[in-house]
C-alpha cells in the first residue's frame, strides 16, 4: 500500500499545483476523515488498529482526487465515512470488500449532495483561481456540438491545467505514478492497458464512423478521469479480478462502459459508475476465468501421487 | 503471461516460479564425508506411499549390513535393509516429519563396522564401467533394483523398480537424470555429480535399459557449471545427452522439468510415462548402479546438513534410520541463532520438533535455520494482489485454494484444482501478506475427502 501512496505523489503535486487550496482542502479533509473512520470502525469491530496498512490513507487520497475542488468540507467528510464504513468495514474489512471503497464513498455523496457534485458544481464563478471559473472540458464538449476537435486543448489536458476533479486533470501525473505502480507490481498492468486500449478503440471507431465530435481519441484518453481511473481506481487489487485473463476483461469492460456513459448518459463522465459496475462483476469474472492448470484439469486421483520438487 | 517481468523473463519450459536466494555456498564446497557409525538407528518400515513393510527380524536377532529386515507387501513397496552390523531391537513407532506414524526397527551397532573411506568405496566410489550393460536383461535389472529397496531419492521416494517397469501401451523413449537441485541450501546431488559422476551415469544406463528407452538426458541447471563439467567428463564414452536448464525454482519438479527438457507437458493426474518419459534423480541413479553392479541395497544416502544455524555445514553419507540429532551433533551442533530445523529443503520440507526422528530414503537435507531466515511478517488479510498466481508453476490460483481449504470448503478448493498443486511452496514464499498458502493447501490436500 505504501507503493500506492508513492505512486499517488505525482498526482498530489499536480492537484495542488492546479487547484491550490481547493485541492489541499479536499485532501486534508478526506485523509483525516478516512483515517478517523478507520480508527472508529476498527474499535467498534474490536479489531487491531489497521491504520498501519495504509489502505485507509489510499482510500482517502483517491476519494479526495475524485471530488470537485469546490465541494464543501462535509461532502468529503461524509464520503470518507461512507467509503470506509459502507465500502469496506461493512463487508468485513480489508480484502473482503466487493466494491472499490473510494468509489462507494463518492457514489454516496453524489446521491446525498447532487448539487455539490454535479457538472455545474465544478464551476466557481468569480474565483481568483482562473482554472475553476470554466466548465470542465468534457462538459464543454457535451454542449459544443459538431465543432470538431479543439487541438489547442490537448496540451492543457495532458499536463492538467484544466477544470475537473481534484486529481484527475493531469494525464501526465497519472501516467508517471501509474507506471511506477505497474513497475512495482502494486497495480496489474493488464487493467490500465486494456482500459486505455478500449477507450482509444471505441473513440477511434466513433471518430471514424460518426459525425465530427469535439473530442478526438487523444482528448478521450487525456480528458476526465480516464487516466486516474485506469491506473489508480480500476487497479485496486481487492475489487479487481485475480487472473490475467480476468483483468483484461475487467479493464476492457471499464473502458467500454466509460465510453458508453460519455456518449449517452446525462453525466459528462462515468469512470466511477463503470468501475463500480465492473467491481460487481469481479466475482463472476474470477469464477469464469479459473486458469487451466499445467497439464489440464484434474482427473480423480489420490492427491499424494503428485510429485513435489526435490 | 501474468506480469510484465514474468513475461519478459519467460524462459523455456514452465511459467511462474521464482529465484529464492540459493544459499548453496554454505555447503557446496564441502566434499561428501561418511558419518561415523551411529550407535543406534531406527529403520522406518514405510518411507513412501504404499503399504508398510513386514518385519523379517526378531528382537535380539543379529543382523548384518545389507540384510533385508523388512519385506515389501504391496505392488508399490520397497524392502528395507539394515545399514549396520548389529542387533535388532523391539519394533517401535515413530512420527516422520510429514506427520505419518510408521513402525520402525531399531538396530544397535555391534561388532566390526565398515565405515569411512571403505564404505564410500563400497557404495559409490571406485570405478564404474562405461559399457557392458547388455549382459543384464531388463527384468534382471528391475528385480535387482526392487530387491535393493531403491526408491526416488529426490523427495517422493516412489519405488524405482515400479517407476521403471514398462507399462504395456505406454511406451517410454527418454530417461531423464534429474540433476536440478533447485531447493535452496541443498547440495547433496551437486556433490554427488562432482564426486560420483560415473556411478550416476552407469546407474542411468542400467535404468534406461530396464525402462527400454532410446535416449538418456542429464538435466542440470546452469548455476552448477562444475557439476556439468564433471558429468560431461564422465559421459565422454557414453551415449548420453545433456540439457542445461535455466536456474529457476522449481525447475527440478517433474512437471516443470519435462516441458523444459522435452517440450512435453505431463497431463494433470498423470505421470511422466504418459508422455513417454521417466525421470530419476541423480542419487537414485547412483543407488541403481550400486544395486545392480555391486548388489548393494540402499542403506545409505547423501544428505546436506546446512543453514546458518549449524556450526559446520556438510554433505554426509548417512545410514538410513540415523536420528537427525546425530547429524546435528556431528556438524558441530546448532548455533545460538538456530530457531528451526527442517527435514528436506526449506521450500518443500517439514519443520521437525524432535531430533530423535530417523532419516528416510527420501530426505535430501537437514536445514537448521537461523532467526533471520525464518522471520515472516505477521499475517494480514489477502488483498488479492495475485503474486501467488504469478509465481505458481502449475498455473493455479493458490489464494483461492488456500483460503477455501482453511474453512474446509472442498467444493471451492476442487473448482480451483487443489489436487494439481505440487506443494512447491512458491506461493507462500511470494505472499506479501504472510499467509502460509502452501501449508494451508498441503493440509487441505491431506484433509479433503478423497475422490473415488
Amino acid at each position: 500500500m505504501i507503493d500506492v501512496l508513492i505512486g499517488l505523489a505525482p498526482v498530489l503535486v499536480a492537484a495542488v499545483a492546479v487547484f491550490r487550496w481547493y485541492a489541499l482542502k479536499q485532501i486534508v479533509v478526506c485523509l483525516a476523515c478516512c483515517l478517523l473512520a478507520e480508527a472508529i470502525f476498527s474499535a467498534m469491530r474490536r479489531r487491531a488498529m489497521s491504520l498501519g496498512d495504509f489502505s485507509a490513507a489510499v482510500t482517502g487520497m483517491i476519494l479526495a482526487f475524485s471530488l470537485p475542488p469546490s465541494a464543501p468540507w462535509y461532502v468529503g467528510a461524509v464520503g470518507s465515512f461512507a467509503a470506509i464504513g459502507l465500502g469496506k468495514c461493512a463487508f468485513g474489512g480489508l480484502g473482503q470488500n466487493i466494491f472499490n471503497p473510494a468509489m462507494v464513498g463518492r457514489a454516496f455523496v453524489m446521491i446525498c449532495f447532487a448539487s455539490a457534485m454535479g457538472a455545474s458544481a465544478y464551476v466557481i464563478p468569480g474565483a481568483s483561481l482562473d482554472v475553476v471559473t470554466q466548465a470542465t472540458p468534457l462538459t464543454a464538449a457535451k454542449s459544443a456540438g459538431g465543432a470538431g476537435p479543439d487541438w489547442s486543448m490537448l496540451w492543457p489536458l495532458f499536463v492538467g491545467n484544466v477544470n475537473g476533479s481534484v486529481g484527475e486533470t493531469s494525464a501526465l501525473a497519472c501516467l508517471l505514478g501509474g507506471l511506477y505502480l505497474c513497475f512495482r507490481r502494486a497495480a496489474k498492468w493488464e487493467i490500465p492497458l486494456a482500459m486505455l486500449a478500449t477507450v482509444a478503440t471505441v473513440a477511434g471507431l466513433g471518430d471514424w464512423l460518426g459525425p465530427r465530435h469535439p473530442l478526438s481519441v487523444l482528448h478521450h484518453l487525456t480528458g476526465g478521469a480516464v487516466m486516474l481511473g485506469a491506473f489508480f481506481i480500476a487497479t485496486d487489487p481487492v475489487s479487481s479480478p485475480l487472473t490475467s485473463g480476468g483483468r483484461w476483461f475487467f479493464g476492457a469492460g471499464v473502458g467500454a462502459l466509460v465510453m458508453l456513459m460519455r456518449a449517452y448518459s446525462g453525466y459528462p463522465e462515468g469512470v466511477m459508475f463503470s468501475v463500480l459496475l465492473m467491481n460487481a462483476l469481479t466475482p463472476l469474472i474470477n469464477r469464469a476465468t479459473i486458469p487451466r492448470p499445467l497439464g489440464g484439469s484434474h482427473r480423480a486421483i489420490p492427491s499424494q501421487t503428485t510429485n513435489g520438487a526435490p | 503471461m501474468t506480469s510484465i517481468l514474468g513475461w519478459l523473463c519467460r524462459g523455456k519450459g514452465f511459467s511462474g516460479g521464482l529465484h529464492p536466494p540459493g544459499r548453496k555456498s554454505l555447503a557446496a564446497d564441502a566434499s561428501i564425508k561418511v558419518l561415523p557409525g551411529p550407535a543406534v538407528v531406527s529403520v522406518p518400515l514405510l518411507q513412501h506411499l504404499g503399504a508398510p513393510c513386514e518385519p523379517l527380524v526378531q528382537p535380539r536377532q543379529e543382523v548384518a549390513w545389507g540384510q533385508m529386515i523388512g519385506r515389501g507387501t504391496g505392488t508399490i513397496s520397497a524392502p528395507v535393509h539394515s545399514p549396520l552390523n548389529g542387533v535388532a531391537g523391539v519394533a517401535s513407532v515413530t512420527t516422520l516429519p510429514n506427520g505419518r506414524h510408521v513402525g520402525t526397527i531399531p538396530i544397535t551397532a555391534a561388532g566390526a563396522q565398515i565405515g569411512g573411506e571403505a564404505l564410500w568405496e563400497a557404495l559409490l566410489g571406485g570405478d564404474w564401467p562405461d559399457d557392458g550393460f547388455d549382459r543384464y536383461q531388463p527384468e534382471e535389472i528391475l528385480s535387482l533394483i526392487g530387491q535393493a529397496g531403491v526408491v526416488g531419492m529426490g523427495g517422493a521416494a516412489f519405488p524405482t523398480h515400479v517407476k521403471l517397469t514398462p507399462v504395456p501401451g505406454r511406451p517410454v523413449d527418454v530417461l531423464i537424470v534429474n540433476g536440478c537441485e533447485c531447493e535452496p541450501y541443498l547440495t547433496a546431488d551437486y556433490r554427488l555429480m562432482i564426486e560420483a559422476p560415473r556411478a550416476i551415469l552407469a546407474g542411468a544406463q542400467l535404468a534406461g535399459r530396464a525402462a527400454g528407452v532410446e535416449r538418456i538426458i542429464v538435466a542440470v541447471e546452469d548455476d552448477k557449471p562444475v557439476a556439468i563439467e564433471s558429468m560431461r567428463q564422465a559421459a565422454r564414452a557414453r551415449k548420453v545427452e545433456f540439457a542445461v536448464l535455466e536456474m529457476r525454482y522449481p525447475q527440478g519438479g517433474e512437471r516443470q522439468l519435462l516441458p523444459a527438457v522435452l517440450g512435453r507437458t505431463v497431463p494433470a493426474g498423470g505421470l511422466p510415462t504418459d508422455v513417454g518419459a521417466v525421470v530419476i534423480n541423480v542419487g537414485t541413479a547412483g543407488a541403481v548402479a550400486a544395486a545392480v553392479l555391486r548388489r548393494r541395497p540402499l542403506t545409505h544416502r547423501v544428505v546436506t546438513v546446512s543453514g546458518t544455524g549449524i556450526v559446520k555445514p556438510a554433505n554426509l553419507l548417512v545410514p538410513i534410520g540415523t536420528p537427525y540429532g546425530d547429524l546435528v551433533t556431528y556438524c558441530g551442533g546448532a548455533r545460538d541463532s538456530a530457531v528451526r530445523v527442517v527435514a528436506g529443503g526449506p521450500m518443500t520440507g517439514f519443520a521437525i520438533g524432535d531430533l530423535s526422528v530417523p532419516l528416510t530414503k527420501g530426505t535430501a537435507g537437514l536445514i537448521v535455520l537461523g532467526g533471520v531466515e525464518v522471520s515472516r511478517p505477521r499475517e494480514t488479510p489477502c488483498i488479492r494482489c495475485g503474486r501467488c498466481v504469478d509465481v505458481c508453476p502449475m498455473n493455479l490460483v493458490p489464494t483461492k485454494i488456500a483460503l477455501a481449504a482453511r474453512v474446509a470448503d472442498w467444493e471451492q478448493a476442487g473448482k480451483y484444482h487443489m489436487a494439481a498443486c505440487i506443494e512447491c511452496g512458491c506461493c507462500a514464499y511470494a505472499c506479501p501478506a504472510g499467509i502460509p498458502l502452501a501449508h494451508l493447501i498441503r493440509m487441505g490436500k491431506a484433509q479433503a475427502p478423497k475422490e473415488t
